[in-house]
C-alpha cells in the first residue's frame, strides 16, 4: 500500500506578526513550521501504515527549505518525502497547486490514498485535499473526525463532520481525505526517526522534473486574484426586554412573529 | 548572550531536542493533574517508548540506541524540566536494567533488554526493606536454593514503579554469614507465583510515581533468574547505584532550570512599588545565585557522566558528588523560587510549589545526601592514606 500525505510550511503562529498598514503577514524572520492540520493527516497515514502495512511518502510544494518539513515528518515514521520546488511554481494559486501537487504524486507508484489536512492555517482556503481528489480522480471525503479500517483493509469507514454532527461514510481506496484534529493525537518524533531524517537525501522535484506545462503552474496558472483580505464582520441586533416574566415573555413572542419565525 | 557550551554531538543533540519536545508538549500540560489525581503517567510512558527514549543506555545489538551514562543524563535533565514525578518513573526502568546491562547472561540480555529497550515493559529495582534504608546491607529479604528454583521471602518497601512494572531485579540474602558476599541479585517477573504488592503509597511529591511494597511470600523462581553469581548481590547494587546517580543529579539540574525560569518571568512582570521586582537587587541576587549553582550542577553532572563514559572503573566518589551537589542545589533553588513568587508561589496556580515538594526526594533517594557525604569522605581518607 502507498500512501501520500500533503503537508505545507506555513508561518509559525506563534511568532508571526501582522502589518496593520498594508493587511498582510509579515513573514521576515518568522519560523516555518509545519501547518498544525497536517500533523494530524500524518498520524492518520502513520496508524494505517501501522495497521496495514504501508510506504509512507510526504510530499511538499515550497522553497528547498521546505526539505525542513519533510525531515520533520520522516522523523516522526514517514518513509520519504519530496520537495516539489520550481522558481515557475511561485504565485500558485490552488488550481495550479493541485495541478503541481498531482504531477508530482503521478510519479509515484500507485497511490491508494492521499491524506492532507482540514486546511493550511495561512491561506484557510481548504480547496488542495479537494482538487487535488478531481486532478486524481479519487474520491474525497472531507473533514474526517473518524477512521476505522474495513473491508479486511481494503477500505474505510469514516467520520465526517458537519456543523450539525457528522456522517458515517464507507470508502474504497484509492481515496483522498481531509483531516481535523479531532482525528487522533500526533505521536512524538523518534531518535531512529530523526537519525534517519537527519541523514536522508530529499529529492528535489522541477517544473520539468514533474511534465508540469507552464501555463498550467505558478501565476500563470492561477486565475485567482485577491483584491483585498478582511475579516467578515457578523453584527447581531441585541435588545434586552424589560418587564415582568410574562410581560417579557408577550413581547418576545410579539418579536418572533414580526421576524417571521413563528 | 553566550551560554556555555558542552560541545554536544549532533546524536546527543537530537536527545537534548527530543526529550525538550516531549516535556513541552506531553508533560508540562498534564504535570498539575498527574501530582493531584496520584496518576501513574503511562501515556506519557508510551509517548517516551515511542520516541526510543527507553533503549538510550542499552547496546544496539539489544535493540537499544548504544549510549551511555551521560546520554541518559541529558535525556532526563530535559525531562525533569517538565515533570520529575514522571522523569523518576522513566528512570527507574533504567535502574532495573543496568544490572542486566552489566551483569546479565547473554540469554537473560535477550529475554529482557529488548522488552525495556522498547519500553513495552517497564523494569524496577529493589534493595530497600523497612530496615535498611541507608544501612543496605541490614536487608532481610532471603532466597534460598531449592531444586532449580531460588524461593525468595520477605518485602522489599518503597519501590518505585512497584506494581506496574514488570521485570524487576532485585537484592535478597543468599548466605547470612557471609556478610558483603551475603546476597545476590535475582530478576523477578510481574506474576511469578508468591510475588505480590503492597498499597500505593501517598507522598509529599513525586506523586504520579508508583510507590510500592513488594511482597514475596515463598515467591519461587527459576534458577537462572540470578544475576551474575552468587554473592555478588551487594556489588551488584552498587555499580547499578554508582552508575545512576549522575543521572539523579541530572533530574535535580532539570528541576532546578524549570524553577528559574519561571521565577526569572515572574520577576519581570510582577509590580510592586512600581517597578518589576527583578529590578531590584534583593531578587537580582537571588535569581543571580540561583542560576550559577544550576550552571555549576549541570557542568559537574556533565564532566562526572562523561568522566564514566570514558571507562573509568573506581566511580563511587565522583558519582556521589554528581548526586549531592546538584540536589541539594535543586532544593535550594525551588525553595527560593517559591519565595520570589510570593504568596503565589505558594499556591496551586503556579507549578513552582510542586517542584519545592517534589526537589526534597531528591536529596533522600537513591542514596540521602548524608550516604554520598560519607561516600565522598571515606574515598577521600583513602585516597590521602595512599599518598
Amino acid at each position: 500500500m502507498n500512501i501520500v500525505v500533503c503537508i505545507k510550511q506555513v508561518p509559525d503562529a506563534e511568532s508571526v506578526k501582522w502589518d496593520h498598514k498594508t493587511g498582510t503577514l509579515i513573514r521576515d524572520g518568522v519560523k516555518s513550521v509545519i501547518n498544525p492540520f497536517d500533523y494530524h493527516a500524518i498520524e492518520a497515514a502513520l496508524t494505517l501504515k501501522d495497521k496495514l502495512g504501508a510506504k509512507v511518502t510526504a510530499v511538499t510544494m515550497g522553497p528547498p527549505q521546505a526539505q525542513d518539513a519533510i525531515r520533520e515528518a520522516m522523523s516522526l515514521g514517514v518513509d520519504e518525502g519530496v520537495v516539489v520546488s520550481d522558481r515557475a511554481f511561485a504565485g500558485a494559486d490552488t488550481l495550479a497547486t493541485t495541478y503541481t501537487l498531482a504531477q508530482a504524486i503521478g510519479k509515484l507508484d500507485s497511490v491508494d490514498a492521499v491524506f492532507c489536512g482540514k486546511q493550511a492555517i495561512d491561506g484557510d482556503t481548504a480547496q488542495v485535499g479537494p482538487g487535488l481528489a478531481v486532478r486524481l480522480g479519487f474520491p474525497c471525503v472531507t473533514y474526517v473526525g473518524g477512521m476505522d479500517i474495513i473491508n479486511d483493509g481494503k477500505g474505510l469507514r469514516l467520520k465526517r463532520m458537519t456543523e450539525q454532527g457528522y456522517d458515517i461514510v464507507e470508502v474504497e481506496f484509492p481515496v483522498v481525505l481531509t483531516v481535523l484534529s479531532c482525528l487522533n493525537t500526533p505521536r512524538v518524533p523518534s531518535l531512529k526517526g530523526k537519525m534517519r531524517a537527519k541523514k536522508a537525501q530529499i529529492p528535489m522535484w522541477s517544473a520539468e522534473d514533474i511534465g508540469a506545462e507552464p501555463d498550467k503552474i505558478g501565476l500563470a496558472g492561477s486565475p485567482t486574484k485577491v483584491h483585498s483580505t478582511y475579516i467578515p464582520k457578523f453584527e447581531a441586533k441585541r435588545e434586552f426586554l424589560e418587564g415582568d416574566p410574562e410581560e417579557q415573555a408577550e413581547a418576545l413572542v410579539q418579536r418572533l412573529k414580526e421576524a417571521g419565525i413563528i | 548572550m553566550a551560554n556555555v557550551n558542552y560541545f554536544l554531538t549532533e546524536e546527543q543533540q537530537m536527545i537534548v531536542d527530543l526529550a525538550r519536545q516531549i516535556a513541552r508538549e506531553k508533560i508540562i500540560p498534564v504535570r498539575a493533574e498527574l501530582d493531584e489525581k496520584e496518576e501513574f503517567p503511562w501515556d506519557i510512558m508510551k509517548d517516551l517508548a515511542q520516541a526510543d527514549l527507553f533503549g538510550l543506555y542499552i547496546p544496539e545489538e539489544y535493540g537499544g540506541f548504544g549510549g551511555g551514562c551521560f546520554e541518559n543524563c541529558l535525556a532526563v535533565e530535559q525531562l525533569a524540566y517538565g515533570c520529575i514525578a514522571v522523569t523518576t518513573t522513566f528512570a527507574a526502568s533504567a535502574l532495573g536494567g543496568y544490572p542486566i546491562v552489566m551483569y546479565g547472561s547473554d540469554e537473560q540480555k535477550k529475554k529482557y533488554l529488548p522488552e525495556i529497550a522498547s519500553g513495552e515493559k517497564l523494569a524496577a529495582f529493589g534493595l530497600t526493606e523497612a530496615g535498611a534504608g541507608s544501612d543496605a546491607a541490614a536487608i532481610k529479604t532471603t532466597a534460598v536454593e531449592d531444586g532449580d528454583y531460588w524461593v525468595l521471602n520477605g518485602t522489599k518497601q518503597w519501590i518505585t514503579s512497584g506494581g506496574e512494572a514488570e521485570i524487576y531485579t532485585i537484592i535478597a540474602l543468599t548466605d547470612k554469614n557471609k556478610g558483603p558476599r551475603g546476597a545476590s541479585a535475582f530478576i523477578v517477573e510481574k506474576g511469578d507465583e508468591g510475588f505480590s504488592f503492597g498499597k500505593k503509597e501517598k507522598k509529599m511529591g513525586l506523586r504520579a510515581s508508583a510507590t510500592r511494597e513488594l511482597i514475596f511470600n515463598d515467591c519461587r523462581i527459576p534458577k537462572d533468574r540470578l544475576l551474575g553469581r552468587r554473592g555478588l548481590g551487594f556489588i551488584i547494587a552498587m555499580k547499578t547505584l554508582d552508575l545512576a546517580r549522575p543521572g539523579i543529579g541530572a533530574i535535580g539540574v532539570g528541576l532546578s532550570q524549570a524553577a528559574l525560569d519561571e521565577s526569572v518571568n515572574y520577576a519581570r512582570q510582577r509590580v510592586q512599588f512600581g517597578q518589576p521586582i527583578i529590578s531590584f537587587q534583593a531578587i537580582q541576587h537571588m535569581l543571580a545565585d540561583m542560576a550559577t549553582q544550576i550552571e555549576a550542577a549541570r557542568a559537574l553532572v556533565y564532566a562526572v557522566a562523561r568522566t564514566i563514559d570514558s571507562g573509568e572503573k573506581d566511580i563511587s566518589k565522583i558519582s556521589a558528588m554528581a548526586k549531592l551537589f546538584p540536589t541539594d542545589v535543586a532544593m535550594k533553588v525551588t525553595t527560593d523560587a517559591v519565595q520570589i513568587l510570593g504568596g503565589y508561589g505558594y499556591m496551586k496556580e503556579y507549578p513552582v510549589e510542586k517542584m519545592m515538594r517534589d526537589a526534597k526526594i531528591l536529596q533522600i533517594y537513591e542514596g540521602t545526601n548524608q550516604i554520598q557525604r560519607n561516600v565522598i569522605g571515606q574515598a577521600l581518607n583513602k585516597e590521602y592514606a595512599r599518598k
